[in-house]
């Protein structure tokens, strides 16, 4: 089984750390992963934007350099989404984007549904909070969203339930957008503010020490506002305590 | 014009109120999850809600001829309006005829789309909305900021002010119960008064020719039986098949919309009261190009519940009125920007894409993707800011060379870290207005892979 490795463009510049923790999630397992050294960007910023037309030249990149893999596997919710569910128009029924599409998962996923991991070997004694990003949650399914009525599950907490001493807070609202929403950040950025101070807010009057979360660009978002305000909570991704290099 | 992003700016400027506006509609959504959760079938429900509406709408000119031949055999006169002009005058017209001047209106986001106040008023008809909500906009000279909640916007404290001014209420008296039975006890006047009754309609029943219309204080009643006179104005897509299908959705309305089992008043009117008249004036106004859209096409079937707006995190934290489109949050700003592209641009853009709205959605309008799928048609139409357009396409082209990305990206992480503060967060970085730029670290995940992560592997 061979792998590769996507890592989101701004992630691989500015979140080294939680891409190589992903990587060595990966290692731990003996897994045979391969990190092409061509990619750059999915194109999610350009489409959700209303400028998909950029995007199909990138499109057509990303499938040319992750076809040939078994699987692809990525630390984000939001880029895998864009590539499931967002790329059919640039491709006409095309086999390779239909074989890459069905191939490409986010990490938490991959290890919960594919892998079906049992244990991690690592410990993380804080209280950590969980933020839901909100394409792995509604369009990938990692957790059952609040507004639905069907059975609940949590492939994030069944995970994170392996690793040892790690206590998950309660949330008031267990899966509201913190607002970063690409570049609703900084279109709207009045809202995406407003609603970024709430989600931390919430994250820390339930107790978390440690905000963590699939997507770094959430967590990126709330970091410059925890940052900013001195608050006494820190981000970290899920890869990260899962590689057990939060200790 | 909608400017979302500068009105919001303004609501969420006010911390206190935006925030008190945040709860009391996550109130209104935990109340909806709650009853949602109380029947087993829930999700089933939505499903057949979903596939009722889709079968109807595909055959929609088979039942609207079919509901106006039942109604007018029921003695209901249909009259059918193009757009809300002819609403308007087939209104003015009946009221007209029958010598009325003052109206009593039950809640109606058709009539509020058609502007019918300002038209009726400028022809000396007195227009009295009889929903407390609405008739406290009304007199605030606002219109409402949510369909199902009219004055959510709004503070016990200005309902109280409003009404010692327009009511007489006892200067500083702010009792929720006071100031209801002030506004009961000025309605009921209205009621005796109003030479006819204007309603909406929440569903049309094809089968009977009769329509069905939900409320929660019983004014819609009121407004349709006590005088001789009852226009029901509905759109096109409030028909349903059979009566054994409304079911169905009243099930789903009342609990999607505050929470409630079923809405206090859900009254069938069939016929005219006696020695009374009835009509129906069936609208397009814009409706029918949706039918054709693949892409839009489920928005018609929406029932107004409102739980897409309790459930926006965005609409939560700006208000109703920021959106500036007679239907605010996810729902309406589907609808305003298919209408209207040019006028609702930003709309589209009022959202993260979280999809919570499409969740809560009792007929499973799929309100996000259809928001994604605005901003590609109004990319295509040229109606972006050229800032944008640019500044993604030099992305893009950027992404297309990855040694030229690599190089960017080393010269952001290497310059940012030397710049003093002053320029980093100049009033050009919207990002850094609120938040801090990340740590830029030394080496890039490339960097490290390739300066020998790999020979771990």
């Amino acid at each position: 089984m061979k792998i590769g490795l996507f890592i989101p463009c701004f992630m691989n510049e500015l979140y080294p750390e939680a891409c190589v923790s992903t990587l060595n999630v990966l290692k731990n397992l003996d897994l045979d992963v391969d990190y092409p050294l061509n990619q750059t960007c999915c194109g999610q910023a350009m489409a959700n934007s209303g400028c998909s037309n950029e995007v199909k030249d990138l499109a057509h990149r990303f499938v040319d350099i992750f076809k040939e893999y078994d699987y692809i596997v990525a630390p984000t919710g939001s880029c895998v989404t864009m590539v499931k569910d967002h790329y059919a128009p640039f491709f006409n029924d095309d086999p390779a984007y239909n074989k890459v599409k069905n191939s490409i998962y986010e990490i938490c996923e991959f290890l919960h549904d594919v892998i079906q991991v049992k244990e991690f070997n690592v410990s993380f004694k804080h209280k950590v909070g969980l933020h839901n990003s909100c394409h792995a949650h509604r369009a990938l399914n990692l957790a059952t969203p609040s507004e639905l009525n069907i059975n609940y599950n949590s492939k994030l907490k069944n995970l994170l339930g392996m690793v040892k001493g790690l206590e998950l807070v309660t949330l008031q609202r267990e899966d509201e957008c913190c607002g970063f929403g690409g570049t609703f950040s900084v279109t709207e950025p009045d809202i995406s503010t407003a609603m970024g101070k709430d989600r931390i807010s919430d994250h820390i009057n339930s107790g978390a020490e440690i905000m963590t979360g699939v997507d770094m660009s959430c967590l990126m978002h709330m970091e410059g506002l925890i940052n900013r305000d001195n608050k006494p909570i820190k981000v970290m991704h899920i890869t990260q305590i899962l590689a057990g290099e939060g200790e | 014009m909608s400017n979302h992003p500068q009105e919001a700016a303004k609501f969420v400027a006010n911390d206190e109120r935006m925030h008190w506006h945040d709860k009391a509609l996550w109130f209104v959504r935990e109340k909806r999850d709650l009853a949602s959760k109380s029947i087993p079938e829930w999700e089933e429900l939505r499903s057949v809600a979903s596939e009722i509406k889709t079968h109807t709408l595909s055959k929609l000119d088979y039942y609207l001829e079919e509901f106006e031949k039942n109604a007018t055999q029921k003695g209901i006169t249909v009259h059918w309006a193009k757009d809300a002009l002819e609403h308007n005058e087939i209104v003015y017209s009946l009221l007209e005829k029958n010598k009325v001047s003052k109206i009593v209106k039950s809640k109606s986001m058709l009539t509020e789309e058609c502007h019918l106040n300002p038209y009726l008023e400028e022809r000396n008809i007195e227009v009295i909305d009889t929903d407390l909500g609405e008739r406290i906009v009304q007199l605030r000279n606002e219109p409402p900021s949510h369909i199902v909640l009219p004055a959510i916007h709004l503070k016990k404290s200005e309902v109280s002010e409003t009404f010692v001014e327009k009511l007489g209420t006892e200067k500083g008296n702010d009792d929720p119960t006071y100031l209801t039975r002030a506004a009961r006890a000025s309605l009921r006047e209205d009621f005796l008064d109003a030479g006819a009754g204007l309603t909406g309609v929440n569903f049309a029943i094809a089968q009977t020719g009769g329509v069905v219309v939900c409320t929660n204080e019983g004014n819609a009643d009121m407004g349709a039986s006590l005088p001789k006179l009852h226009i029901a104005s509905m759109g096109i897509e409030k028909i349903i098949p059979k009566l054994e299908h409304l079911g169905v959705f009243t099930r789903l309305l009342a609990k999607s919309a505050t929470g409630q089992p079923i809405t206090s008043y859900t009254t069938h009117f069939h016929a005219p009261v006696v020695d009374g008249e009835m009509h129906i004036v069936i609208v397009d106004n814009q409706r029918t190009p949706f039918l054709a859209s693949k892409d839009y096409n489920k928005a018609l079937a929406c029932i107004r519940c409102g739980a897409c707006m309790n459930t926006c995190p965005v609409y939560r934290r700006s208000g109703g009125h920021s959106y500036g489109y007679v239907i605010p949050g996810p729902i309406g700003s589907t609808l305003g920007n298919f209408k209207d592209p040019k006028a609702n641009k930003t709309l589209p853009f009022a959202c993260t894409l979280c999809g919570s709205c499409t969740n809560v959605c009792p007929v499973k309008i799929d309100l996000d993707t259809q928001l994604y799928t605005h901003r590609q048609d109004l990319g295509a139409q040229g109606l972006l800011s050229k800032q944008k357009t640019i500044s993604m396409k030099i992305t893009a082209k950027l992404m297309q060379h990855p040694k030229l990305f690599d190089f960017f990206g080393k010269t952001i992480r290497k310059l940012v870290p030397m710049l003093p503060k002053s320029i980093v967060y100049s009033k050009y970085n919207i990002w850094g207005q609120t938040r801090d730029l990340p740590k830029m670290p030394k080496n890039s995940f490339k960097e490290l892979y390739k300066q020998g992560l790999k020979d771990e592997l």
